[in-house]
């Protein structure tokens, strides 16, 4: 059976479209997660040192939140083979309100047993992520 | 200092192997949200067919890390950390990382770019299991950020 068949997928098939806020609580748990305890990432007046807009999500986490919404509607069925981005834009996540992140996931090609999914990911009505893709393949 | 335009024939010697855990995994997956059975149930996971709990796609970032400190603390690499950005990233896999295995990672640098007074350094960590075997390449771009950009 295809990939297709066995998913039950077709081109240009939307397989996730949601919004996630990051808060400042997620880019502490992401660190502790990660190792990475850059302080742009928790420390207002650091990042404002360094001349940034404000405290950023680490670019890692919006990538991986991103193949996380994938990888919930895949479940059990396959997994990821390859996964790439380009950090195109920061996003900033406010000390109250954090930071909304637009996440879309479609199927952008399929062959016998592989599916590539284009990820669109944005803040603020503009892309965060370029050339996010993941290719998926059945167990 | 500028970037070493020569670290491009640059080869790390491998880290101390990695053993992934199975809370450490459940802790990845939960900061980013994947909320799927395999990567927090183990019996999910061996009804798939894995041996433990599989780690979330971007989960051997954690392990790349003790290899790009290599390259960061490099005397003659020339890359100012406060001045570094994450430009690209990608993943290539073998298969899964499941939780319970020893992976051993290398890294070498693969190019040097310099474009607008940025400095573009790549660079390609190999994962191996503790059979040798290929697991997962993470290839990373830094952007070293010049004085004026």
């Amino acid at each position: 059976m295809s990939i297709a068949e066995t998913l039950g997928i077709e081109l240009g098939q939307v397989v996730a479209d949601q919004t996630l806020t990051l808060t400042r609580d997620s880019l502490v748990r992401y660190a502790g997660a990660s190792g990475d305890f850059n302080p742009i990432h928790y420390r207002d007046d650091v990042a404002a040192r360094v001349g940034l807009p404000g405290v950023l999500a680490h670019g890692m986490l919006t990538m991986g939140v991103a193949i996380g919404a994938v990888t919930d509607w895949l479940d059990a069925r396959g997994w990821v083979s390859d996964y790439q981005v380009r950090f195109t834009r920061p996003v900033v996540v406010d000390p109250v309100d954090g930071a909304e992140v637009q996440l879309v996931a479609t199927v952008g090609a399929l062959d016998d047993d592989e599916a590539r999914i284009d990820l669109t990911v944005s803040y603020g009505g503009q892309t965060v992520l370029g050339k996010a893709q993941a290719r998926i393949r059945t167990l | 200092m500028p970037v070493n335009p020569d670290l491009p024939e640059r080869t790390f010697p491998p880290v101390a192997p990695y053993l992934v855990g199975r809370e450490k995994v459940r802790e990845f997956a939960r900061a980013t949200r994947a909320s799927a059975a395999v990567h927090h149930d183990v019996e999910a996971a061996r009804s798939a067919g894995f041996a433990d709990v599989v780690a979330p796609p971007t989960f051997p970032i954690v392990v790349a890390e003790a290899t790009l400190q290599q390259l960061l603390a490099e005397p003659d690499a020339g890359i100012d950390f406060s001045r570094v950005v994450h430009g690209d990233q990608r993943f290539t896999y073998s298969r899964p990382v499941v939780a319970g295995e020893e992976l051993t990672a290398t890294l070498r640098v693969t190019g040097v770019k310099t474009l607008g007074g940025n400095a573009m350094v790549t660079s390609e960590t190999d994962m191996v299991d503790a059979a040798g075997q290929h697991v997962v390449t993470s290839v990373s771009t830094l952007v070293v950020r010049g004085d004026d950009a």
